[in-house]
């Protein structure tokens, strides 16, 4: 899952892929606002097939916690 | 101007909103035409764009008709995902759906106030929330709120209309800070007394003392405010953000 995460992340927040760890924190280590953190996750929506409702947003800091919220919602590692 | 633009104005079957329809599409708009109540006339605003279409060919890309509440916050949703899933993309949202209560302060009741506020101020809300994701995704956007001379300086007996209009101010002014980043710009337009429907039923007197009160001495016609909407729609007003342009013949200023 990772794997295929790096390339939509980097796009989004215009980062390099070998920038990108499982702990990056979006805001702290990648530049991210909250708009880009926004929208990184409708792109991840789309990718993965899963609706991430606003509220959950909170709860997501990190590439890690993504991962984390996706095996949740049943996406397959 | 707007050749390729798709385009939604709610309210858009009567007056101002009506007139801003017809003018997006004569720039070269598809236009959406909402309504709530008034099926048979918002039917006939598209009926007159597409008859331009099919007349000339000058450009007019024609028009659908759409119902929804603008009020109701889960139907804006559903209205705005079906948009998009049937024409791709909306570039242009024109929030003109409105409505009076006019009253005294002292008189009005929470019913009065309320379904002011949930259409003409929630309303906006509703379709912004909706289609902003779709905005940001696009990097483009032109977001059009029609406020009021009224929501600016204020009027007596309008407590729950002016308040809506006022809002929409606050909320043009947050919403253009918020989605700048993207390219999406969102200004207001505060229009004076314009003659239409909802005008007419003020009594005679009242419209004396507003004509009064006008330095242009007339009252504005709905495509005072169209072509002012026309161009905060274009590419002409890209630097253009979270404005509020009165077009009241000096009512305000």
């Amino acid at each position: 899952m990772f794997e295929k995460m790096k390339p939509i992340i980097a796009a989004q927040l215009s980062v390099n892929e070998d920038e990108i760890r499982t702990e990056s924190n979006f805001k702290e280590d990648l530049g991210a606002d909250s708009l880009d953190l926004f929208e990184l996750v409708m792109a991840l929506e789309e990718e993965f097939g899963v609706e991430i409702p606003s509220e959950d947003l909170e709860s997501i800091a990190t590439v890690n916690d993504v991962m984390e919220y996706l095996k949740s919602k049943g996406v397959e590692a | 101007m707007l050749t390729g633009k798709v385009a939604l104005v709610t309210g858009a079957s009567r007056g101002i909103g009506a007139e801003i329809a017809k003018t997006l599409a004569k720039e070269g708009a598809f236009v959406i035409v909402n309504y709530n109540g008034s099926k048979e006339k918002a039917e006939a605003v598209a009926a007159e764009i597409n008859a331009c279409k099919k007349a000339e060919d000058d450009g007019v890309n024609g028009a659908v008709t759409c119902q929804c509440d603008v009020a109701d916050f889960t139907a804006c949703g559903e209205m705005i995902k079906e948009l998009i899933s049937s024409y791709g993309h909306i570039d242009i949202l024109v929030n003109n759906a409105g409505i009076t209560r006019d009253g005294l302060l002292m008189k009005m009741s929470e019913d009065d106030f309320d379904a002011v506020i949930d259409t003409n101020l929630k309303g906006a809300f509703h379709t912004i929330r909706h289609l902003s994701r779709y905005l940001l995704k696009q990097r483009s956007g032109k977001i059009i709120n029609i406020s009021s001379v009224s929501g600016v300086i204020g009027n007596a007996g309008q407590a729950n209309y002016s308040a809506s209009k006022a809002g929409i101010i606050g909320l043009t002014k947050s919403v253009a800070r918020e989605l700048a980043p993207r390219g999406i710009t969102c200004n207001a337009i505060a229009p004076g007394f314009i003659e239409t429907d909802m005008t007419d039923v003020i009594p005679e007197k009242a419209k004396e003392q507003l004509m009064g009160q006008i330095p242009l001495q007339r009252a504005g016609k709905p495509s005072d405010i169209a072509e002012t909407a026309a161009f905060l729609a274009s590419d002409k007003a890209a630097y253009i953000t979270g404005q509020v342009i009165s077009v009241d013949g000096g009512m305000n200023m």
